[in-house]
């Protein structure tokens, strides 16, 4: 409790398992507030699994999550829909609602949990797409965008309620280098101007490392390491250092488990 | 394959089964009970009634039409035979309020609003919607499921009365117009042996809980289904299969208690 | 705007379906409130009634001039009550009229018709028809003919 002022988010021991498969096991994540936090990790290692646990979309099966103090796991439907409203959250397919143009889209968080006249959730949507740089796209539905486009719209309606934490889902997977770039510049600008904290979660090695101030590295149901993305960088650890220089064979093997090639070769005739 | 590995396998489907069932059930609980706190709600519900309901019409009209008029054509050539040919409206009333009516509307509400419902709520499952709607802090079991839920109550009876009296009027262009039967016997016939609370209501009564059956699983297996394209046909498939399924054996378990 | 067309629509649907419950109502069971009113009851004993039923016709000279309202056996008398609600109009029937349970074709529904009688006195409410005739029941009929035949024969 003592550190909710200097952590937003705080995993104690997460345990989590998706039927027999051990996806975390006993995580320990803090996330610094008002800082970009990038979370790294090889494909299919949880990430995402990690924010829908903050999200509380999932349970752990052990373990606490304690975001702004509060122990998400525990908190009631009401309670849980009520922390989530101080959430953002970027998903990776963006997730417009398809029946509602850009501007409705952007409006629909407001028009849920807020009383403003259509003037004021007006002028809030326009402020916000400003600053996504799509208030020319306001009359557009979401199956005419690109997907970056898509993805910014999204990001426009995940800040409009002015949320403490935004997290953000494979933000650069599948952007071209442009839309990467406005993307990445949106992260920091945005976490700046608007005194939020970020999570970032992402494969892309380069991209994260630019913006994050702070990096871990997951991997086997663990966290592998975390520091400054320099202390990364330079880190002894064999696994890690894998992972930051994109070596193909290392501690993570090129190879899937199989038998030995020879024998698997020899073992059709056998039969 | 053991013995023992078979019942175990058994065991885990009936096991499975049971589960599923509580799930709907704690699902249908949580999106029916509990406060909406939203102001458009009302327009939710309006744009679902058009979607559920007014775009059923025309099937429902089209079919309720053809069915009375093929049941008179074939009463009469029953009826025909005993000299009892005015007795055609009685039959074609009766078996349209009594079992054609509420269970044909179901089957055909299944297929064309059931079906659309599931295909709907499991794309916006599988194209993260939802998880996004419950990101932003609305409940979609509220915003999402309650609304169509209604909607599926409200509609079905209303269109199930509706398939009866176009029935009705089909089997009289046939019998009356078309079959010479004298048409102030069809209708007095009717009106001799139609029983309002018996038949009418009874009749509606058994819309009612086929609009809440076939609502609650169209709903459900949307909801449930596996967010990917082959995840959502099935569910679509299992909609159509077991809403129907469900109709025709509470049809009976109705009918046994009712008539 | 969009919404208020979509009001409209949903709300002819709405209409049309309890539209459609009325119809049922009225014009398909033929409950017409108030009708009731009009009538007087008058009641008849049947040694038999053979398939009348409630809301059965009752007739005179072919014409409809009520309903039966119910049917019920009457265990002290080992008979039929069948309780007939007589539009008001008709109020000029002779006491002594006959009751008889008739058939529309040879199987088609079963009504009941009156026949004048002679009486100067007339039917009022709740009173009863004493000279009734039950339904012919087909075989009855075709035993009495077979045993008239047999006695002939002797």
């Amino acid at each position: 409790m003592t550190d909710s002022s200097d952590y937003i988010v705080d995993l104690q021991q997460i345990t989590f398992r998706r039927g027999s498969r051990l996806i975390f096991d006993g995580v320990d994540i803090r996330i610094p507030r008002g800082k970009v936090t990038g979370i790294m990790g090889p494909s299919g290692c949880g990430k995402t699994t990690l924010l829908r646990l903050i999200g509380a979309q999932l349970r752990p099966d052990s373990g606490a999550i304690l975001v702004n103090g509060e122990n998400i796991p525990e908190l009631g439907r009401e309670q849980l829909f009520a922390a989530r409203q101080h959430m953002g959250m970027l998903f990776q397919s963006g997730a417009l609602f398809t029946d509602l143009s850009v501007f409705e889209n952007v409006a629909f968080p407001l028009r849920v949990h807020t009383q403003l006249s259509e003037d004021m959730i007006r002028d809030l949507v326009l402020l916000k797409l400003q600053a996504v740089g799509l208030r020319g796209a306001r009359e557009l539905m979401p199956d005419e965008l690109s997907g970056g486009m898509k993805r910014r719209v999204a990001l426009a309606r995940a800040i409009a309620l002015d949320p403490q934490l935004m997290m953000y889902d494979e933000p650069f997977v599948g952007q071209d280098p442009i839309s990467m770039g406005v993307l990445v510049r949106l992260i920091r600008l945005l976490n700046d101007a608007m005194g939020l904290t970020s999570i970032v979660v992402s494969h892309d090695l380069a991209e994260t490392a630019s913006i994050a101030d702070y990096l871990y590295v997951v991997g086997d149901g663990q966290v592998l390491g975390h520091g400054t993305p320099e202390e990364l960088m330079n880190s002894d650890k064999p696994r890690i250092r894998q992972f930051m220089q994109g070596e193909p064979d290392g501690p993570v093997p090129f190879h899937y488990q199989a038998p030995d090639y020879l024998s698997d070769l020899l073992h059709r005739e056998q039969k | 394959m053991s013995v023992m590995s078979r019942i175990a396998l058994l065991g885990r489907a009936g096991l499975d089964t049971i589960s599923a069932l509580g799930r709907s059930g704690v699902f249908l609980f949580n999106a029916l009970l509990g406060r909406t706190r939203f102001g458009n709600s009302f327009t939710l519900l309006l744009k679902q009634l058009y979607a559920v309901g007014v775009l059923s019409l025309a099937i429902i009209i089209v079919s309720g039409l053809f069915i009375g008029m093929v049941l008179a054509l074939q009463g009469y050539n029953i009826l025909v035979g005993y000299g009892s040919e005015q007795a055609v409206g009685q039959m074609v009333a009766l078996t349209l309020l009594r079992e054609l009516g509420p269970v044909v509307t179901a089957l055909l509400f299944a297929g064309r609003a059931g079906s659309a419902l599931t295909a709907e709520i499991g794309l916006m499952k599988a194209t993260e919607q939802l998880s996004s709607m419950e990101m932003i802090g609305v409940d979609p079991l509220k915003y999402v499921i309650a609304p169509r839920l209604w909607a599926g109550f409200i509609s079905m009876p209303l269109l199930s009365m509706i398939f009866c009296v176009v029935g009705i009027w089909g089997g009289a262009l046939v019998a009356v117009d078309w079959l010479g039967v004298y048409s102030g016997s069809y209708w007095s016939n009717m009106q001799n042996s139609v029983e309002f609370f018996d038949d009418v209501l009874n009749g509606v009564v058994k819309a009612v809980v086929f609009a809440f059956v076939v609502t609650w699983i169209a709903v459900f297996q949307g909801y449930d289904c596996e967010p990917t394209s082959e995840g959502i046909s099935r569910a679509t498939t299992r909609t159509v299969v077991y809403a129907s399924l469900s109709v025709l054996g509470l049809d009976f378990i109705l009918t046994a208690l009712m008539f | 705007m969009r919404t208020r067309n979509l009001e409209l629509v949903v709300g002819v649907f709405i209409l049309v379906g309890l539209l459609a419950l009325v119809v049922l109502a009225v014009r398909i069971s033929g409950l017409a409130p108030g009708s009731a009113v009009n009538t007087y009851s008058v009641h008849a004993y049947f040694d038999n009634v053979a398939g009348l039923t409630a809301k059965a016709k009752v007739t005179m000279s072919g014409v409809t001039i009520g309903r039966v309202t119910a049917i019920e056996f009457d265990k002290t008398r080992y008979s039929a009550r069948v309780d007939m609600a007589v539009d008001s109009d008709v109020n000029t029937l002779p006491a002594d009229s006959t009751a008889s349970i008739l058939t529309a074709g040879l199987l088609g529904e079963k009504y009941v018709g009156i026949s004048v009688g002679g009486d100067d006195e007339v039917l009022a409410d709740g009173s009863e028809i004493y000279d009734t005739q039950s339904a012919l029941v087909l075989e009855e009929l075709i035993g009495r003919f077979l045993l008239n035949t047999v006695s002939k024969d002797e």
